[in-house]
């Protein structure tokens, strides 16, 4: 099996405005969906990030307080999925709770060096 | 009571009480190659407890500041080896990998302490102790020290050994969980009969090390009794152990404990069933054991136990000593001889006989073991041949057989027991 990264952007407003119960409710399908990842031996791991960030820029010279990117297309999260495929980790995808969120993921296969 | 002992004394009833499901929860969590991290959050636990409540007071609900301290401190752990290989995650068929994932790591925590899971996992961890490879001793000791929170030095004086023994049994169990892979579970349907019966031998044997008197110190044997009781409602709590044979060791084990305080005197000799004071029974534990016994009546097997909790019984009923029906209590012996060839069973039976038939027959029922070396070497034989000797005006016999069992005991209350016998020959 190959493994794929989802690379989860913006859903930050959403959450920002979210109270803590619906929150809570949020953070239970993401349970669920990633249990079935997991159940099915597919998940590999992920983690949320913080919107709070420092870039690099100009060969790391230049230091900025902020992400490079921002609102829809600051990232979010990550989780890393085992399939056999491109079109099935696009079609396991689908179910992450994110998209409640108004997020957009990219799939993209983790390459490997030679 | 001082404010610190108090928190002492709510701390040593509730750890005693708790620290089994905390440890099967933590060992659920970090794998079976990990116990010592999960002992290890335990006691840190168990010391922020200490401390904690010092200053601020013992909280509304103990319990539950336990497990939140046991969660929190499982999840510190857990983000600080999830990127390591030292603890493995990855296992299948669990879901133990959302416990390395920020999304999912609380929510899955959570589940993990919910009551109705405890219940389950600590079951699970009661079968993996008693898994078949693992022997007796190692498994009484490795119960006691695990899920029934006694320190090694409380198991050595349970079972009058060292310490660095104990020790020893404990760090090979635990070996043994990590390299057989030991995944703690509740056995399938087909298989749950069988390991249903070790584990319920071994909440036997500990019983019988609380209930004999095979050592002084009383406070550790009532805690192994009460440890025992424990266990085994715990089974008879459980929807899929809840089996005739779990039942008639449950009220086996009451109708026995009806009559411990009065078993020993309060210069701790030993109080033959003869001689107990009946009103010092405990009543309301004789109905419970009733009604375990009542519960135990399905099924089409007749265990060990429902026999013995049903000469319990009898004992307990009896208005007086001489009011026993040793006739029904020698059928059952009868039944429970048959099914295992053991010759304490027989020992027991011979004093049977010996109330209802008398001296004579009985003297040949127990020469029938005289060719035993075994047996020879077991104090109750020549306990009981001293008794039957005494009964037949035979004092020199009786003393020399009374001679031999004391020769043969280690237990002070025993040797006591039968000091008295041979001077009042």
């Amino acid at each position: 099996m190959k493994q794929y990264m989802y690379i989860i952007r913006g859903g930050e407003e959403m959450e920002n405005n979210a109270s803590p119960e619906e929150m809570q409710e949020h953070m239970e399908k993401w349970q669920e969906w990633m249990g079935d990842l997991a159940q099915k031996d597919q998940l590999i791991g992920g983690e949320p990030l913080m919107n709070e960030a420092r870039s690099l820029t100009q060969k790391g010279q230049h230091i900025t307080d902020r992400p490079l990117a921002e609102g829809k297309e600051l990232v979010g999260g990550y989780i890393i999925v085992k399939a056999n495929s491109l079109d099935e980790a696009t079609a396991l995808a689908k179910g992450c709770p994110g998209f409640e969120h108004d997020c957009t993921i990219e799939v993209r296969e983790i390459r490997l060096m030679d | 009571m001082n404010n610190h002992h108090l928190i002492q004394d709510t701390l040593n009833h509730l750890f005693r009480q708790e620290s089994g499901k905390m440890i099967a929860v933590l060992i659920k969590i970090f794998g079976t190659a990990h116990i010592t991290i999960a002992e290890d959050v335990l006691q840190d636990t168990l010391i922020s407890a200490l401390e904690t409540w010092k200053f601020k007071g013992i909280p509304d609900n103990p319990k539950a500041w336990l497990y939140r301290v046991a969660r929190n401190k499982a999840i510190d752990i857990i983000r600080k080896n999830k990127h390591t290989q030292h603890i493995d995650f990855s296992d299948t068929n669990s879901n133990r990998v959302l416990l390395t994932s920020e999304y999912t790591l609380t929510t899955t925590m959570d589940t993990y302490w919910e009551d109705q899971h405890i219940n389950d996992d600590f079951l699970a961890m009661m079968f993996a102790c008693c898994h078949p490879k693992i022997n007796q001793e190692h498994q009484i000791t490795f119960i006691l020290k695990t899920l029934c929170g006694f320190s090694t030095k409380e198991i050595a004086r349970a079972f009058l050994t060292s310490q660095d023994t104990i020790s020893k049994r404990i760090y090979r169990t635990k070996e043994f969980f990590r390299t057989q892979k030991i995944k703690p579970k509740i056995p399938e349907k087909h298989q749950l009969q069988s390991h249903l019966d070790t584990i319920l031998y071994t909440i036997y044997l500990l019983f019988n090390e609380g209930y004999n008197a095979t050592h002084t110190d009383e406070l550790i044997r009532k805690d192994v009794v009460d440890q025992a009781l424990y266990l085994c409602h715990c089974l008879v709590q459980h929807k899929q152990t809840q089996l005739p044979q779990v039942y008639a060791l449950m009220a086996l084990m009451c109708f026995h404990t009806a009559r411990l305080e009065s078993r020993i005197s309060i210069h701790g000799n030993l109080i033959l069933l003869k001689d107990q004071q009946r009103e010092k029974w405990d009543q309301e534990l004789i109905a419970t054991a009733n009604y375990y016994l009542n519960k135990a009546a399905f099924g089409s097997h007749l265990s060990s136990y429902h026999l013995e909790a049903a000469i319990a019984y009898q004992h307990c009923i009896a208005k007086s000593y001489q009011e026993t029906n040793w006739a029904m209590i020698l059928t059952y012996y009868d039944l429970l001889y048959q099914q295992q060839q053991d010759p304490i069973i027989f020992l027991n039976r011979c004093l049977v006989i010996l109330e209802l038939q008398g001296p004579l027959i009985a003297l040949k029922t127990v020469q029938k073991l005289s060719s035993s070396k075994q047996i020879k070497a077991y104090y109750l034989y020549h306990a009981i041949l001293g008794e039957i000797y005494h009964r037949l005006q035979q004092q020199a016999k009786a003393s020399t057989a009374y001679q031999k069992a004391l020769s043969l005991t280690q237990s002070k209350i025993e040797k006591a027991f039968l000091k008295e016998k041979i001077e009042k020959l």
